[in-house]
């Protein structure tokens, strides 16, 4: 594994990992701006993941920049769109609400800091669900928070290059 | 009287959501609980009225970590209800995409959960920190059973190439050689891994368990076998319910399991070992044995060696497999409904998972019974708790808390998968 600033390379290399369970109600968000973003911007790597942390941490490797979305629990109100800048610090494990296997996004990109693997930069976009049922559909609140953070990162990677 | 309760309100670094607390008076433990508290799950009920076809992808959403256990256990039982043999190259396909699935999950366990207790660290990110190295090893050797499990499930979670006769479809001799390369690289990592292992300072203690597992003729047992133990029991998958039970306890939303007229039993690596260890293949029993491993381990803290040697184990396996494969002619038999009950045991990462399955004559099922590993270890857990924490009451109270929480982790639990049953008691005011 290297890390992003090991790596001579003339583009940097871009990620989006979007994160979550199309099956599961608002858990679906990171999958639907997947889709929303690409039809807003072409040539850009847009993952899907379901969100196990060590495929999250396979992700990352190489990338110069990631930019992350994920559905996330914390008690707030549903659409609720929150943005850190994990290159600068920690996540609070709060924020996005415990993994039930203690073993999530937050810690992900912990691990991925110490093994010197987080990419140079690296956003994080959480947003709030409200039913995460199984087979339930997205809340309105939700889907209507995807377009926005579709293209709040389109607008993101765009300054990026 | 002094009394000292040690409580965990949230066990760190197990599958799931579960607490511990052992009450001691005048320094003798009185009690000890794994005390589970996640909500159940209702997937005996979800299977009723559910084709027999569904129960291998309904079954396997009952864990993210063991999926194929899940799913493999279920196609054996409806296969034995629908009299229907699966054998030749989908038998071996079946070994190693059960491979995958140690190789994934065991790794997690040793790198992420376990190897922390033994190295001093609070876990994996502060281990990262001064052993980075070793955690990238372990990252890459657990992406080796990862692809074998995307190349053979369709992907690596969940997969959805499984089904009751075979598999959708089977996959072609020369897309198996990259995993070939992959593997045998991840084998010499799995070899690092258990001379890494074997290197940890282990609390010098033994348990007398009853050790249950499969045997399998020849071979270490993943899919198939006849259930066995360390004190004679000797029995086919369809004689289970003679022999084990499972009972209710206040304190747990998973069932205890034990063996009839006996008591608590030991299923998972310690117990598959014991009863297999002359089934390795040579460079895993040698490993073992430079690891300083006799045929029997009874310590629970070494059960991180054990596991690291089945690692080891699943690579070579899974190597064997893709050197001696042969495409077969169709990926899966014919399946012609029919009314009957079906029984299972397979080998999951943390021990044997039992399914029993009725189904009415159009193939739908009736009634469905699974018993995954972890309720029944649940009592040698709470066992070990009782024994072990009687030594160590004159540690401070963060080392004991330690210590016993070390002593769940032994044993690798998946509380997810225990949780599948509630006790609905209405009281209706006459």
């Amino acid at each position: 594994m290297s890390t992003g600033a090991d790596r001579a390379r003339e583009d940097p290399r871009i990620i989006v990992l979007c994160i979550g369970n199309p099956d599961r109600g608002d858990d679906a968000a990171g999958r639907a701006v997947a889709r929303a973003l690409r039809a807003l911007l072409a040539d850009v790597d847009i993952i899907e993941e379901e969100g196990e942390a060590t495929r999250v941490l396979a992700r990352l490797e190489g990338a110069d920049a990631a930019f992350i979305v994920d559905a996330c629990f914390s008690g707030a109100e549903p659409g609720e769109i929150r943005r850190f800048d994990a290159s600068a610090g920690p996540i609070p494990r709060a924020a996005l609400g415990a993994s039930t296997h203690g073993f999530g996004l937050a810690e992900a990109l912990e691990l991925a800091r110490a093994l010197g693997a987080l990419p140079s930069r690296c956003v994080v976009y959480a947003i709030e669900g409200g039913t995460f049922d199984i087979c339930a559909p997205m809340s309105p609140a939700v889907a209507a928070a995807v377009d926005i953070v579709a293209n709040r990162l389109r607008t993101d990677i765009l300054a990026n290059n | 009287m002094i009394v000292k309760t040690i409580k965990v309100d949230q066990l760190a670094r197990v599958e799931g959501e579960g607490a511990l607390k052992v009450v001691a008076r005048d320094g003798v433990v009185q009690s000890a609980e794994l005390n589970i508290f996640e909500p159940p799950r209702f997937f005996e009920a979800f299977l009723r009225d559910r084709m027999y076809s569904e129960a291998p992808d309904i079954t396997a959403r009952i864990c993210g970590i063991c999926p194929v256990a899940y799913q493999m256990s279920a196609i054996h039982a409806m296969e034995n209800a629908l009299g229907v043999v699966v054998d030749g190259p989908l038998r071996d396909l079946r070994r190693l995409i059960y491979c995958g699935e140690w190789i994934e999950s065991h790794t997690l366990h040793i790198y992420m959960l376990h190897a922390p207790d033994f190295l001093g660290y609070a876990g994996a990110i502060e281990m990262a920190r001064d052993h980075a190295d070793i955690v990238r090893r372990g990252l890459d050797l657990k992406r080796a059973g990862n692809s074998i499990i995307a190349l053979l499930g369709g992907r690596e979670i969940h997969p959805i190439n499984v089904r009751v006769g075979g598999f959708y479809r089977a996959p072609r001799r020369r897309e198996l050689q990259p995993l070939a390369e992959e593997l045998k690289r991840a084998r010499d990592l799995a070899l690092a891994t258990v001379r890494w292992t074997s290197s940890f300072d282990f609390p010098d203690v033994e348990r007398d368990y009853e050790f249950v597992a499969l045997r399998g003729e020849g071979e270490y047992p993943f899919n198939q076998g006849r259930i066995v133990s360390s004190r004679g029991l000797d029995i086919a998958a369809a004689e289970y319910d003679e022999h084990f039970e499972e009972s209710h306890v206040e304190h747990s939303t998973a069932l205890h399991a034990h063996i009839k007229a006996r008591a608590a039993y030991l299923t998972g690596p310690l117990a598959r070992y014991a009863l297999n260890a002359a089934s390795l293949s040579p460079i895993a029993r040698e490993a073992a044995r430079d690891a300083g491993m006799g045929p029997v381990c009874a310590n629970p803290f070494r059960s991180i060696i054990v596991r690291a040697v089945e690692v080891l184990y699943a690579c070579d396996e899974a190597l064997r497999i893709i050197d001696d494969y042969e495409e077969p002619e169709r990926p899966a038999v014919e399946i012609e409904p029919r009314a009957g009950t079906g029984y299972a045991a397979t080998e999951a990462p943390r021990g044997m998972l039992y399914h029993r399955y009725q189904l009415h004559a159009d193939g739908k099922i009736a009634d469905a019974r699974i018993v995954p590993p972890t309720s029944q270890n649940q009592p040698s857990i709470e066992e070990d708790l009782k024994i072990f924490a009687n030594a160590w009451l004159d540690l401070p109270d963060d080392a004991l808390r330690h210590r016993c929480e070390q002593t769940i982790r032994n044993h690798d639990p998946c509380i997810s998968c225990a949780t599948h049953f509630l006790r609905l008691d209405v009281d209706r005011g006459g």
